[in-house]
C-alpha cells in the first residue's frame, strides 16, 4: 500500500536513501496486510466460535453412531417416508412461496417504481411497517385472522360467501399466507430497488419507435429487472428452506418442515446424529444455491438487499 | 374511434392494475394493524371488532413479573449486542474496505455465513457448545450469539458507506500527522454517519427480534420476550400478546421513521 507508506514516510522522506525504498515499501506493505487481518480478527474469531466449530461438530456427529463411523442418519433421510416427505414439503412450500412473491411482488415493485412523492411512500411504508415488525407479531395476527372463529371466516360468514368456516390453519394453507406474508419484503425490496434505476426514457424511447406498451415492457423493462427478480427469488426460497417460527406456529405442528424436524429430534428426542444429518443436507443444499447463484450475482449483493 | 376504444382498455387496465396492487398491499398492511384494536379489547376471547374496550391487557403486561423479566432481558441484551456488534464490526468492514489481500474475499463471505446458514441449525449448534461449556440460560451466552448473528447485517451496512467515501481524506489527515485511529474518528466517522445508523438499527432489531436462538439457549430467569411470547402463541392465544404486539409495532413505526429520516439526511 503506496498510500499508506506515503502517508508515513511523508515527513523524512528526503532523509530515506532512495535504494532502500523498495525494502521499506514491502514492509510498509507487510504491516499493513497484517494490521488489516488484526482488524478483522475478532469478527472472524465470533463466527468461527460459534458458527463454524458447531457445524463442524454437527457434521461429526452425523456420521456418528455408538459403533463407531456410519452413514445410518444420511440412509434414514432416503429410506423413512417421513424425512422424505418433509423434504417434499418443504421445498414445495419454499416453491410456491417463491413463485406467489414473484407474482405478488412485481406489481407492487413496479407501481412503486413508477410512481412519485406520496404514492409511491405509501407503497413503501406499507411494504416496509410489516418487514420492520416482528415475524412473532405478524404469526399472532394471523392466528387471529385464520382461525376457525377469526376475523376472515368470520367476516367472509356475515356475508354469506361461505356457511362452513375455512380451515386455513395447521394445515399447508396457513403456512403458504403466514410464510408470504414475512417473504414478500424481501422480494419487494430488491425488485424496487433495480425498477427505480430502470430509466423512464428508455420506455418512451421504445415507444416513439412504435412499440405497444406491453411489448415495451416485455422486451424493455423485463429484462431489466430481471436481475432483481433473481436476487429476490434466491433469498425468498432460501430462506424459506430453513424457516421455523410461522409455520411452526400457523402450520400448528401438522405441516412438519425440515426446521422442524431438527428442532425435534434435538428438544424432544436429543437425537443429536439424526438432527445434524437432517440439518447438513438443508445446509448443504442452501450453499449448493448460493455458489450457483455466485457466479451471476455476488452474494453480498443479494444478502446486502434486505 | 379506434382510439377512444384503444383509451378504454387502456384505462381498464389501469383500475384492474390498481385494484390489484391495494389488494396486495392490504394483505401486507392489515396484519399489522388489526393487533391494534384487538389489544384494546374487553374480552378474553377473540373478537373483531371489540365490543368493549380497556386497557386490561396492557395492565396484564406492565403488572406481570414474567413478562417484565422478559422484556428487560430483551432490552439488555439488544443493547449489548449493539454496543459490542457495532466497533468488531466497524473494524471489520475497514479491513474489507481497505484492503487488497485476496485472502480477505474470502474472509468476507466467512463473515456473512450467519446470514446465509438456516438459523435453525446455527440455533442446534450455539445450544451445543453452551450446553458444554456452561452457557446455557445465561445472558452472556445470548448476547455472545447474537453478537455473532448480527454482524453480518452490520458489516454490510458499515461497507455501503464506506465505499462510498473516499478514503484519500483519512490519508490527508493522516499526512499531516494525526495517527490512523484518530484520522478515522475525525474524518472518517461523521462522514460514514448514516451508515452507521442504520447498522446501529439493524443490529438492534436484529437481537430484539430473534427468536429461533433464543428459544434454544435462553431460559430461567433469562428467557427473553421472544421466547415467552412463541411459547404462549403456541400453547394458548393470550390477549397480553396483542397488548405486547401493539407496543412493539409502535417501536418498529418509530424505527422507520428513524430510518427514512437517516435515508433523506
Amino acid at each position: 500500500m503506496s498510500n499508506a507508506y506515503l502517508a508515513k514516510s511523508m515527513p523524512d522522506a528526503h532523509s530515506e536513501p532512495p535504494a532502500s525504498n523498495a525494502d521499506a515499501l514491502a514492509r510498509e506493505e507487510r504491516r499493513e496486510n497484517t494490521s488489516m487481518l488484526l482488524l478483522l480478527a475478532p469478527a472472524l474469531f465470533m463466527v468461527v466460535v460459534l458458527l463454524i466449530l458447531p457445524m463442524c461438530w454437527l457434521a461429526f456427529q452425523s456420521v456418528q453412531t455408538e459403533d463407531g463411523f456410519s452413514l445410518a442418519n444420511y440412509a434414514r433421510i432416503f429410506e423413512e417416508r417421513i424425512y422424505w416427505d418433509t423434504f417434499y414439503l418443504t421445498f414445495k412450500i419454499s416453491l410456491i412461496v417463491t413463485l406467489l412473491s414473484i407474482v405478488m411482488g412485481f406489481p407492487i415493485a413496479y407501481a412503486a417504481s413508477r410512481l412519485q412523492g406520496f404514492w409511491a411512500n405509501l407503497i413503501l411504508i406499507c411494504v416496509i411497517l410489516p418487514f420492520w415488525t416482528s415475524v412473532l407479531v405478524r404469526s399472532y395476527a394471523w392466528l387471529v385472522l385464520l382461525q376457525r372463529r377469526g376475523v376472515v371466516n368470520q367476516t367472509l360468514l356475515d356475508m354469506g360467501i361461505i356457511d362452513q368456516p375455512l380451515n386455513m390453519m395447521h394445515n399447508t394453507t396457513g403456512t403458504v399466507i403466514g410464510t408470504l406474508h414475512v417473504m414478500l419484503p424481501f422480494m419487494v425490496l430488491p425488485l424496487y430497488s433495480v425498477m427505480k434505476k430502470i430509466p423512464q426514457d428508455l420506455m418512451q424511447a421504445s415507444e416513439s419507435l412504435g412499440a405497444k406498451p406491453f411489448y415495451t415492457f416485455r422486451r424493455v423493462f423485463l429484462p431489466m429487472a430481471a436481475p432483481g427478480v433473481m436476487a429476490g427469488s434466491i433469498l425468498v426460497f432460501v430462506i424459506c428452506l430453513g424457516f421455523f417460527i410461522t409455520p411452526e406456529l400457523l402450520g400448528g405442528g401438522r405441516t412438519i418442515l425440515v426446521s422442524m424436524l431438527v428442532q425435534r429430534n434435538v428438544e424432544l428426542y436429543h437425537a443429536w446424529g439424526a438432527a445434524s444429518a437432517v440439518g447438513l443436507v438443508l445446509l448443504f443444499v442452501v450453499f449448493l444455491i448460493f455458489w450457483g447463484i455466485n457466479r451471476f450475482i455476488p452474494i453480498e449483493r443479494i444478502l446486502g438487499a434486505r | 374511434m379506434n382510439t377512444l376504444a384503444y383509451l378504454r382498455q387502456l384505462r381498464l387496465s389501469h383500475v384492474l392494475f390498481t385494484v390489484l396492487v391495494a389488494a396486495i398491499l392490504l394483505y401486507l398492511i392489515i396484519p399489522v394493524l388489526i393487533v391494534v384494536p384487538m389489544s384494546f379489547s374487553e374480552a378474553r376471547f377473540l373478537q373483531f371488532p371489540p365490543k368493549e374496550w380497556s386497557l386490561r391487557w396492557y395492565e396484564a403486561f406492565f403488572h406481570s413479573a414474567e413478562w417484565m423479566s422478559a422484556a428487560r432481558v430483551s432490552l439488555i441484551t439488544a443493547v449489548v449486542t449493539t454496543a459490542v456488534s457495532l466497533p468488531i464490526g466497524m473494524a471489520a468492514a475497514y479491513a474489507i474496505n481497505n484492503s487488497s489481500l485476496k485472502v480477505i474475499r474470502t474472509l468476507q463471505i466467512v463473515l456473512l455465513l450467519p446470514m446465509m446458514v438456516p438459523i435453525i441449525l446455527i440455533a442446534a449448534g450455539v445450544f451445543f457448545v453452551y450446553a458444554r461449556v456452561g452457557l446455557i440460560s445465561s445472558l452472556t451466552g445470548l448476547v455472545l450469539a447474537h453478537i455473532m448473528l448480527a454482524l453480518p447485517y452490520v458489516i454490510i451496512a458499515l461497507l455501503a458507506g464506506l465505499r462510498n467515501f473516499d478514503m484519500s481524506q483519512e490519508m490527508v489527515a493522516r499526512s499531516l500527522g494525526m495517527n490512523r485511529f484518530r484520522a478515522f474518528m475525525a474524518v472518517t466517522l461523521p462522514q460514514i454517519k448514516p451508515s452507521v445508523v442504520s447498522a446501529t438499527l439493524f443490529a438492534f432489531i436484529t437481537s430484539l427480534d430473534e427468536t429461533v436462538v433464543a428459544l434454544f439457549i435462553s431460559g430461567g430467569d433469562n428467557q427473553t420476550l421472544t421466547k415467552r411470547m412463541f411459547t404462549a402463541l403456541r400453547d394458548e392465544i393470550d390477549p397480553t400478546i396483542a397488548a405486547i404486539s401493539s407496543i412493539l409495532i409502535l417501536a418498529s413505526l418509530i424505527l422507520v421513521v428513524v430510518a427514512g429520516r437517516n435515508k433523506q439526511g
